[in-house]
């Protein structure tokens, strides 16, 4: 598991950016359906209506939405660490003030050095449950956010170990993708908020130019089914269009987890403690109020506390956002119980077991 | 004739990529060893400083903070360059880690002294100053490793010569008694 995560650093990375760019493609791509599918829909089904009948000619929709989107992608792309971090009410720390905050931003500062990237931006959320996640484009532009319940419940070595799974995320590029995608997803719900609006004020005129659309009904003939079955289509892609951003979500970030653990392992040489701060994590339980649905899929451990993300399976494996703590915790075990068994022999070893 | 145009094509590929990435190692390794260089120096600033501000509530073990100053005196005089240079500096440096943590220990025995408020400060940054060269050290030695095991493995060691690449040594602990210092607890929670 270590061995895979360094030796493939190069390899994450590239799939990392390769994913985000087809995420941002995908979504402008399914938007462009939605409007040039809507586009479509209507000048089929204008078309039967009378020479003096509103005749659907100029694709509005489509070029409209598509624009819309490729905005909305650009910015979310853009904005996306500030977004995330706005919206847990994050501070930054910049002159720490406690013995808390000094010591979060040495552990920072000594796992950048472990990790071989800039050392991130640091903040603290204002929440009791302790959780943490990482955000950024690069590694040179990146942040670590920590609750201020983790800052309370775990000693120097656990937070040590927390702040390495972050840098992990940082260094194989995962924020990025994780990013992106809680911004889209963000931005997926404000679009459809906004257009049912639009589509609600926007009824009025079309509806009075289809008031002549039940003659249309009968001339329309062929178009018929094919008119049927591409509106249920369209109206289930909008209904379904957060559906489908929240599993992509959940889809990214499985996997990541354990790896993020074993690159969190390599760089501090100790398993062990992220295994017993992944326990304190798992016992405090409490869902993270501050962290919001959108942005679950970047945080070391659900913020939502969902039962799901304790077992392990085929509905788990494509419900839940993250893999369960048992398993974790137990992979993380075993990396440290070969560490020890290995440094009977000499104590300049690694944790590559 | 058309396979062997494909074939050079490809070997010749080969070797770009592969000396590309022998020497992407090589000044990974060598910025590697000047981030040990980097933590060295800081700490080397920050001891006067760590020393000044407890030698009056310390006043009772001189000897412990003479020997720190000592120690991190002689890790700043040496300016040691060539074949040797890695082994002097390790083993000034391994000197004064050994001065710093007998230290630590010294003010874990006093508990009254860490209810002082820069003592525990000290504490705080002699822990994370030890760490950022521990862990400098690690990421010089996992690149170096790296590094070594790619020129000497088949067949990337073929365009070894071509791109000067040679075995560089690995930052280690010299003495036994070394790696004996016991180890401290400075993991408590941190005082609000």
């Amino acid at each position: 598991m270590t061995d895979e995560a360094s030796l493939n650093l190069f390899q994450q990375q590239e799939a990392n950016r390769r994913r985000t760019t087809w995420l941002v493609i995908g979504f402008v791509l399914f938007f462009a359906w939605l409007g040039f599918g809507g586009d479509y829909i209507l000048a089929l089904y204008t078309s039967g209506s009378g020479s003096e009948g509103y005749h659907h000619v100029f694709p509005w929709f489509g070029v409209v939405l598509t624009c819309i989107a490729i905005a909305a992608a650009w910015y979310a792309y853009k904005t996306g660490p500030q977004k995330v971090l706005w919206a847990t009410g994050a501070r930054e720390v910049i002159d720490p003030q406690t013995d808390a905050e000094r010591q979060l931003v040495n552990v920072v500062e000594e796992m950048a050095i472990a990790a071989g990237i800039p050392r991130p931006r640091i903040w603290i959320i204002p929440d009791d449950d302790p959780n943490a996640f990482a955000t950024g484009h690069e590694p040179r532009d990146s942040h670590v956010a920590v609750t201020q319940g983790l800052l309370a419940l775990c000693s120097r070595d656990e937070l040590q170990a927390v702040i390495g799974h972050e840098l992990g995320h940082v260094k194989n590029l995962d924020v990025r993708l994780m990013t992106t995608l809680a911004a889209l997803v963000g931005a997926v719900l404000l679009m459809r908020d906004g257009m049912g609006r639009m589509m609600r004020g926007g009824r009025m005129p079309i509806g009075g130019g289809s008031g002549g659309g039940g003659g249309g009904r009968k001339g329309k003939g062929g178009a018929g089914p094919v008119l049927a079955i591409l509106l249920a289509l369209w109206i289930l892609s909008w209904i379904a269009a957060p559906l489908i951003t929240q599993l992509l979500a959940l889809a990214v970030s499985r996997r990541r987890e354990y790896l993020a653990d074993a690159m969190g392992a390599q760089f501090t040489r100790n398993p062990l403690a992220l295994a017993s701060a992944l326990e304190k994590i798992e016992n405090a339980a409490a869902p993270t109020t501050a962290i919001k649905r959108g942005s679950a899929h970047l945080c070391i451990a659900d913020p939502l506390g969902r039962r799901l993300t304790s077992r392990e399976g085929w509905l788990a494996d494509r419900l839940a956002t993250h893999p369960p703590m048992g398993m974790r915790i137990a992979r993380l075990k075993g990396m440290g119980y070969a560490q020890l068994k290995k440094e009977g022999g000499s104590s300049t070893s690694s944790v590559r077991a | 004739m058309w396979v062997l145009l494909v074939l050079a094509v490809v070997v010749v590929l080969w070797v770009i990529a592969a000396y590309n990435g022998l020497i992407s190692l090589k000044n990974q390794t060598f910025n590697a060893f000047k981030q040990i260089d980097v933590q060295l120096k800081r700490r080397h600033d920050l001891i006067p400083n760590l020393v000044n501000a407890v030698k009056g509530a310390m006043d009772f073990e001189r000897t412990t903070l003479e020997a720190v100053v000592q120690a991190r005196n002689q890790a700043v005089k040496v300016n040691a360059s060539g074949p040797d240079a890695m082994k002097q500096i390790s083993q000034a440096e391994n000197a004064l880690s050994g001065a710093l943590s007998r230290l630590m220990v010294v003010v874990e025995r006093y508990p009254e002294l860490k209810a002082t408020g820069n003592i525990g400060q000290l504490q705080e940054e002699l822990t994370s100053t030890e760490n950022r060269i521990a862990f400098a050290r690690q990421l010089y030695n996992d690149t170096a490793t790296q590094y070594n095991t790619k020129q000497q493995q088949f067949p990337t060691t073929l365009v070894a010569g071509m791109a000067h690449a040679s075995p560089t040594e690995l930052w280690e602990l010299e003495d036994q008694g070394e790696r004996a210092v016991p180890q401290v607890e400075l993991s408590m929670k941190p005082r609000a």
